[in-house]
Parts: C-alpha cells; sequence; structure tokens
C-alpha cells in the first residue's frame, strides 16, 4: 500500500540512453523524471527507453508526465521507446495513444 | 439509690479497667481527680476467663491468680472487680476502690452492684455495636467513593466507539470487577490507515491501578502515533513509565498493528497473556517475549508478525477470564478459552459464547473476581460481510482522508472488497484504476485535499452487477464533462499535458456516472459481471 518515490537512472544498452524508472509514476515522480530524461538526451544517442518494469502504478498525472516527456523529445528529435510495461499498463498506453507516439516493447 | 450511684461513680473513676477490644471509650466530662490509666487485661490472662465465668462481684484482694492484671489491680488499690458480660463475652470491668467510709462492701451494696452490671452490660454492648457499625458504614462509604472514582477513571479512558473497518469486526467488552483492576483496551486509528489494538493490565486495584491505566493508554496513544513499529511503541511507553512508577506497580501489556487492507498483523507484548488467533488450521497462541511495563529500564521487546487471511479471527484477552474460579476453586484457566474459541467463529459471537461459559464455569451469581476484558477482530470471510441493501449488498463503506497518495488506499481496499466475487485479474486491474482516479479527483478537486474533508467509498454488489460509489462533498456543477483528449495538441503545446483522469474512468469500467445526491457529487462505476463485457474499451 505505501507509496515509493519515483528512482529514475540512466544507463546506455545498444546505442540507447535507458531509463530504468523504479517507483510510482505520479505526480512525485515530476522531478525525477524530468531530469532522467536531460540526463539521457544530453548522452546524444538519439533514442530514450523508459523501463517500466518495476514501476508498479502510473496514474494519470504520470500519463501526463510521460505526455509532457514525449513532447520534449519531439522537440529535441528524439525518438522514446518503451519496455517492461505490464499488461494493464500497455492497454493504458493504447487507449490514450501514447502507443501511437512510442515503440512499444516487451 | 441516687446517691449510691454518685457514691459508686465517684470511685469508678478511679479504677476503671478497660477490657481488651471490648472497651467502650469514656464519654463523661473531665474527671475530678487523674485518671489513672486502665488496667488492660491480656487474651492470655487467667483472670479473662475468671471474669468471663464469674456470677457476680469478684474480690480482687482474694484472688490468687498468676496474673499481671491482678497485680496490677491490687497496686492501683481495687477492691472489688464488677465484670460486665454480655452473651458470654467481658464487654468490660467496674473497678471499685475502698469504699470512703473504709467500711467493707456490704452484701447490699454487692447486690446493688451485681443488678447494675445486669443491666449496664447490654447497654454497654449496644452502644459498643453502634459505634462499630458507625465506624464500618463510614469506612464502606469511603471505599465505595474510592472505587467510584477508579471507576470514572477507568470508563474516560476506553473507547467510546471502535472504528468501522471494512471487512473487518471488531468488537470489545469490558467489565470491571467490584473492586476495579487495572484492565484497559485501546483501539486506535493510525494515519496510514492501520489500526493499533492494545489490551492492558496493572497489577494492584482501585484508585492507583486507574491512574496508571490512564497515564500508560495516553503514552502509548501518543508513541503509536509517532512510531510504527510495536516493539519500538512498548520500549518508549515503558521508558515513560519506570520513572514514576509507584512500588510493586507493573503494567503487562499486549500492542498490535493490522493493517486492514492486507490482513498483516505484527506486534509485541509486555508480559500479557498471549492473545488467539484462529485460522482454518485453528486456534494458536500469537507469542512474543517482553517484560512488563514500568519494571526496568532499557527493556526490548520482541515483534512478531500474522497475516490474518479472510475468515481468520483473534481474541486479546485479559487474565481476569483465565483467572476465574469455579465453586471448587478450579480456574477457567486457557486450554478452556481456546477450545472455547475453536467452537465459535468469532467477534461479538466469540465473547459472547466466552461470557457465557465463563457463567457456567463459576457459577450462577458468583462475584466476579477480577476486571474482565475481551478485544476481538475478525477478517470478514467474503460472503458474510455483506449487508443487505436497497441497492443489493455493502461489500464495503470507507472514507479516505484527503491527502495526495491516498488513491493506493481506496485502490487496495476496493480490491479486497471484491476479492470474493471471482472477477478477472484484468477487469480488477481497470476497476483499480477508475477507482484510484475517481478518488484523486475526489480529493483534489471536490475535497481541495482537507483533511476534514475526506472521501466516501461504497461497494454495493446486486446480482451481475458491481458498483462503486465515490463521494466528496464538492459543488456538483464544477464537474467536468469527460471528453476525449487531443493527444497531438498535447504534444504541440496547443494543450496541458494533464486531463486524463475522466477519460481513463469512462474507459476503464462499463459504466461511469456523476450523480449529485446528499448535497455533494458522487461518481458511480460500474461493472456487468458473469461475463458481462470487457469493460476495456
Amino acid at each position: 500500500m505505501a507509496a515509493t518515490e519515483l528512482q529514475a537512472a540512466v544507463r546506455e544498452h545498444d546505442g540507447v540512453a535507458v531509463i530504468d524508472l523504479r517507483g510510482d509514476v505520479n505526480s512525485s515522480a515530476e522531478i525525477a523524471l524530468n531530469e532522467a530524461y536531460a540526463e539521457a538526451a544530453s548522452r546524444g544517442t538519439g533514442s530514450v527507453a523508459l523501463n517500466f518494469e518495476h514501476a508498479d502504478y502510473i496514474n494519470s498525472t504520470g500519463i501526463a508526465l510521460i505526455v509532457g516527456l514525449l513532447a520534449q523529445a519531439r522537440t529535441n528529435g528524439i525518438e522514446v521507446k518503451a519496455f517492461g510495461l505490464s499488461d494493464h499498463y500497455r492497454e493504458i498506453f493504447e487507449i490514450t495513444r501514447l502507443a501511437d507516439f512510442m515503440t512499444i516493447t516487451d | 439509690m441516687a446517691a449510691i450511684r454518685r457514691s459508686l461513680r465517684g470511685r469508678l473513676r478511679r479504677g476503671t479497667a478497660e477490657a481488651g477490644t471490648a472497651a467502650a471509650p469514656q464519654r463523661e466530662a473531665a474527671p475530678l481527680a487523674p485518671e489513672p490509666a486502665p488496667v488492660e487485661i491480656a487474651p492470655t490472662d487467667p483472670l479473662l476467663a475468671l471474669f468471663e465465668g464469674a456470677s457476680g462481684v469478684v474480690d480482687v484482694e482474694e484472688l490468687e491468680l498468676d496474673s499481671p492484671a491482678v497485680r496490677e489491680l491490687k497496686a492501683a488499690g481495687v477492691k472489688l472487680a464488677v465484670p460486665l458480660v454480655s452473651q458470654g463475652e467481658l464487654i468490660g470491668v467496674l473497678n471499685l476502690g475502698p469504699r470512703l467510709s473504709e467500711q467493707d462492701y456490704s452484701s447490699d451494696d454487692r447486690k446493688l452492684l451485681d443488678n447494675l452490671a445486669a443491666q449496664a452490660a447490654p447497654a454497654l454492648r449496644v452502644g459498643q455495636l453502634v459505634r462499630e457499625q458507625e465506624a464500618e458504614a463510614a469506612t464502606r462509604q469511603r471505599f465505595e467513593q474510592e472505587l467510584e472514582v477508579a471507576r470514572l477513571i477507568q470508563q474516560h479512558f476506553l473507547p467510546k466507539e471502535l472504528p468501522d473497518l471494512p471487512g473487518w469486526q471488531i468488537a470489545s467488552y469490558y467489565r470491571p470487577a467490584r473492586e476495579v483492576g487495572g484492565d484497559f483496551y485501546d483501539v486506535i486509528p493510525l494515519p496510514d490507515g492501520r489500526v493499533g489494538f492494545v489490551v492492558g493490565d496493572v497489577t494492584d486495584k482501585g484508585v492507583p491501578a486507574a491512574l496508571v491505566m490512564s497515564a500508560t493508554r495516553s503514552v502509548l496513544r501518543a508513541s503509536a502515533q509517532r512510531l510504527i513499529e510495536p516493539g519500538e511503541v512498548l520500549e518508549r511507553v515503558n521508558e515513560h513509565l519506570c520513572p514514576d512508577m509507584p512500588e510493586k506497580m507493573f503494567v503487562t501489556c499486549l500492542y498490535g498493528v493490522l493493517d486492514p487492507s492486507t490482513g498483516h498483523l505484527r506486534f509485541a507484548n509486555a508480559g500479557h497473556d498471549l492473545p488467539y488467533v484462529k485460522t482454518a488450521d485453528g486456534v494458536v497462541e500469537l507469542r512474543a517475549r517482553g517484560m512488563p511495563l514500568g519494571l526496568m529500564p532499557g527493556m526490548p521487546y520482541e515483534e512478531k508478525e500474522a497475516t490474518l487471511q479472510p475468515g481468520d479471527s483473534v481474541l486479546l484477552h485479559s487474565d481476569g477470564v483465565v483467572e476465574a474460579h469455579d465453586p471448587d476453586r478450579d480456574m477457567f484457566g486457557f486450554p478452556r478459552l481456546k477450545e472455547t474459541m475453536a467452537d465459535t467463529p468469532g467477534g461479538q459471537q466469540l465473547i459472547d459464547r466466552v461470557l457465557h461459559d465463563l457463567e457456567v464455569f463459576t457459577g450462577p451469581g458468583a462475584e466476579q473476581e477480577d476486571d474482565i476484558t475481551m478485544v476481538t477482530l475478525q477478517r470478514s470471510a467474503g460472503e458474510r460481510h455483506a449487508v443487505a441493501s436497497s441497492n443489493g449488498s455493502v461489500l464495503a463503506e470507507f472514507e479516505v482522508p484527503s491527502a495526495p497518495g491516498n488513491e493506493r488506499q481506496a485502490m487496495e481496499l476496493v480490491e479486497s472488497a471484491v476479492a470474493d466475487l471471482g472477477i478477472e485479474a484484468a477487469r480488477i486491474e481497470r476497476l483499480k484504476t477508475a477507482v484510484g482516479e475517481a478518488t484523486m479527483n475526489a480529493m483534489e478537486h471536490g475535497s481541495e485535499y482537507r483533511a476534514d474533508r475526506p472521501v466516501s467509498i461504497r461497494v454495493l454488489h446486486s446480482g451481475d452487477r458491481l458498483r462503486v460509489q465515490v463521494s466528496d462533498r464538492g459543488d456538483p456543477a464544477d464537474l467536468p464533462e469527460p471528453e476525449t483528449p487531443d493527444l497531438e495538441a498535447k504534444l504541440e503545446g496547443r494543450q496541458e499535458p494533464r486531463g486524463w483522469g475522466l477519460f481513463l474512468i469512462e474507459k476503464m469500467v462499463d459504466e461511469a456516472r456523476v450523480t449529485s445526491e446528499g448535497g455533494g457529487r458522487t461518481v458511480e462505476l460500474a461493472l456487468r459481471l458473469e461475463g458481462g463485457g470487457d469493460g476495456g474499451d
């Protein structure tokens, strides 16, 4: 039940800057997510992948943060990918059409 | 006759002896001459038996007993002793010195003294009895007043009502003994939705026990709000109590913290009777080691855990139950209590059953020896916690304080409320998301994240329909119409990235509607059950 503040760590893998998300993607995740994105973008890899494997909870505010990140990436000409989503959140990414603007893999 | 009486009284003053406890205090005005010390007759003195068996006036000078009292009487110049005997018991003695005329006492004098003694003894006895009764009544009144004070203190510090936990039944019972022992119990709502349970017992009785009980309860409540681990809470309470604990007093206490959403119970024990937990496998004790509170500072308290599954129940109790005696002085004991628990589901039913068994054991009308306290908590077994209502069954009804992140509580409580309906896991996930979003909206827009404006949630089930109502006290007119967010516009910066909540709610359940009954607004989420659509698109 206890909320877990998001931790976002950046690493590079096969020419992609991977952001490993751990915790809740909600209003308290804003700073961590934005900082991680800024760092990932600075790697100059041209693409950023969000790893949701350990993100247990994503709410509408979290969706808005991801929309913000996507908008930023568009401006920067960076491709955004996502993986590790549970079936439930993958469905939400489809319903919200986020899936149309990012490549989602398992 | 009057003259003789006066003359006798004059002499009596000089030689009055009083017999042990039966003596009556002097009521007369200040004596004419210095009062000689009364002659005490020890219970082992042969004179006592002689006086009790004497048929009338006794010539002291003729007594040849090896008796300290006789020697004293002779030394005081007593010539005649007139025992005052009532119902075979010596209650006083009239001691007479020599006659003023220096003549011996005549047979008339002796007869008069005999008559006097025969009448004075019962009168004196009546006076003594009245006095004893007055003293007893005063003592009894003081005692009753003290008990009343103790009772008031105890009652003041017991919970006025028990919290309503959806999916749980909590019941408690407290009955003080006539002499009011130091039992107490408490149920403490904790900030994160968990609940603390306390049962304790202060050694000693009456006002001192009640005062220590009230102090323990207050320190425990304060510590429980600040500390999470039950062992730490007991450590802290022990540290507070030790310096001021009266000699020979201590407190036994069990403290457990329950997470109602998971059934997880963490507990620590300061020497209190072990609680019982009843599961599908039988009844077991919940053991954790620790010294009673207030004996010694720096004591550690072991912490243990248990998880209560639906249908499981716990009984916390005080020693007034197991230490009750039957007419043959046999104790009720732990095995009987364990047996009773094994035969009874739990909750109020368990308390009633234990009380019934106790009454049968002690015999009708037996005086209760010690305070009796019981607290039971039972996790509902799904089908059992449904309450009939015009809308179907209410599976759960609860409030969530309006604070960021609390939608998670609502999601988990709804999840556990519908656990027994056999809904597919993916649909449960969608329902949880809808509940979470509706609760967030209510907390943010309806209640403006104000602690005094909680969000109420009801889970209703009827036939093929499950409904979750999320209500706040906001203005129904403020609720925007849900619309499909324009993702392109958001990505191009022409729209705020936010605004997904109502859209998600609509997509996650079969039906979502807003009503404004009862002055606030309610978002009702509905799922069709038994193949009633997947609700996901």
